[in-house]
């Protein structure tokens, strides 16, 4: 490609003034908004982790949506439909957002498809109980809302707004996880047992949710130094470690965590060890679940796909049929 | 270490493209929610759909799953005109000595009640 004119979009003096521009609205702390020249580091980067983070509500909704059927009574297979449509609607929230910044929708369902994009680890692991079910709203949604609600103040407006789209929602999806297990926990010596089961396999996982520890995860400051994100993965996991270790009292039940408590000196609240190891394994691809995963998604696209031809197929027809004129000669 | 985190802040790298789209993508909608009587519809997001009446529903089940709205309007994205943003100084007038557009700037009045 020959080097574009200085006055040509993209050209040297575009840039120099983008860049300022850019640095101007991230000193400030305003927003970046669509059409707005940024970093291509910047554009890349939130494609990543917007469209990650999408992945993770599309993938999330197959461990709960496994236990609609099973679920004990009416009303909770209403709540738990609810909660799954829920985890597709912020899946379709985050695909428009990142979509923005240049990527098609289509593109990064290939991608997921493909098994070249991630998503959480934390939907991995199996849902062995209906307490499962409850944990998982308690601990999954929880870390998923102290994650999301800084996220609200991302720097790129399209994330930050669909963010406090998400936030919204997400609270009725933390209490219902947290109803399902008091219930349990107010129940025979049985479900007590299946809720405290559930609390300690489900505990560390959603702990790892916050992602690896600071000192090992090179593009958070990257990250913070453009406002994208707020808190290191650290400081998140401290405060939610601080919330969880308060509710669950209110349950009767423990975390399996003995080394839990809060640090008067640092004013921060401290967790035992997590298996980083095992985190790395999920992620390469040899958690338990994850080909079970991959596969239900790439069999519901395959399924869909003659939805999608008909649809469109349905459109053209009637598109043809508004305008018969410009269709002549 | 990569990868993990719900919001992707994990350290890896953007996917490598995939293969190549098959079927025409469907178009981009606008999604424009009234949340209640006497108020302007107000944007809510976009969707993809085929055609105006798949947008108008999938609007319905994507924004107003909690009674929302009473009113949606879906507009093609292709059909919304924007002002160019790097062309801000040019095209919204500076504000700067129009302060006489404000009430705050008329002062003597001061103390007359009901003005
Ligand atoms: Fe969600
Ligand atoms: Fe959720």
């Amino acid at each position: 490609m020959a080097a574009p004119a200085a006055t040509q979009y993209g050209g040297p003096d575009i840039d120099a003034a983008g860049q300022q521009l850019f640095d101007e609205l991230i000193a400030e702390d305003s927003r970046i908004e669509p059409r707005d020249w940024m970093p291509e580091a910047y554009r890349k980067s939130l494609t990543r982790q917007i469209s990650q983070h999408a992945h993770s509500e599309i993938i999330g909704m197959q461990p709960e949506a496994n236990w609609i059927t099973r679920a004990p009574s009416l009303k909770r297979k209403a709540i738990l439909m609810a909660k799954v449509q829920d985890e597709a609607g912020h899946g379709l929230y985050l695909y428009s957002a990142a979509e923005t910044l240049g990527t098609p929708r289509d593109k990064m369902t290939e991608d997921l498809i493909a098994g070249k994009a991630r998503y959480s680890s934390i939907f991995n692991y199996p849902v062995l109980t209906w307490a499962d079910i409850g944990a998982i709203g308690w601990l999954v949604d929880g870390a998923a809302i102290c994650n999301q609600v800084p996220l609200c103040r991302a720097s790129y407006g399209p994330y930050g707004r669909a963010m406090v789209r998400i936030c919204k929602e997400e609270s009725f999806h933390q209490r219902q996880g947290f109803e399902i297990l008091l219930e349990l926990a107010n129940g025979t010596q049985a479900q007590r047992d299946m809720a405290q089961d559930a609390i300690n396999r489900w505990y560390a996982p959603s702990l790892m949710m916050f992602g690896p520890p600071d000192d090992d995860s090179p593009n958070s400051k990257q990250s913070m130094a453009w406002n994208i994100k707020r808190f290191s993965n650290d400081e998140l996991r401290s405060r939610f470690v601080g919330m969880i270790a308060e509710q669950v009292k209110a349950l009767g039940l423990t975390l399996p965590d003995p080394d839990v408590r809060f640090n008067e000196d640092t004013g921060k609240w401290e967790h035992g060890p997590l298996d980083w190891e095992e985190f790395k394994e999920v992620l390469a691809g040899r958690g338990p679940c994850n080909a079970q995963r991959m596969e239900r998604r790439r069999e519901a696209h395959e399924d869909g796909a003659w939805v999608r031809e008909a649809a469109a197929a349905y459109a053209d027809k009637q598109a043809r049929r508004a305008a018969p004129a410009t269709e002549a000669a | 270490m990569t990868g993990g985190s719900t919001t992707g802040d994990d350290g890896s790298t953007a996917p490598a493209p995939g293969p190549a789209e098959k079927r025409q993508p469907w178009p981009l909608w606008e999604v424009f929610v009234r949340s209640s009587r006497g108020l302007s519809h107000v944007h809510a997001g976009s969707l993809h759909a085929p055609d105006a009446d798949m947008a108008l529903r999938n609007a319905r089940d994507l924004y107003t799953r909690r009674n929302e709205g009473v009113s949606l309007w879906v507009v093609p994205s292709s059909a919304i005109i924007t002002s160019d943003p790097s062309a801000k100084e040019q095209f919204f007038e500076s504000p700067q000595g129009k302060d006489y557009r404000h009430a705050t700037y008329y002062t003597k009045s001061e103390g007359v009640k009901h003005l």
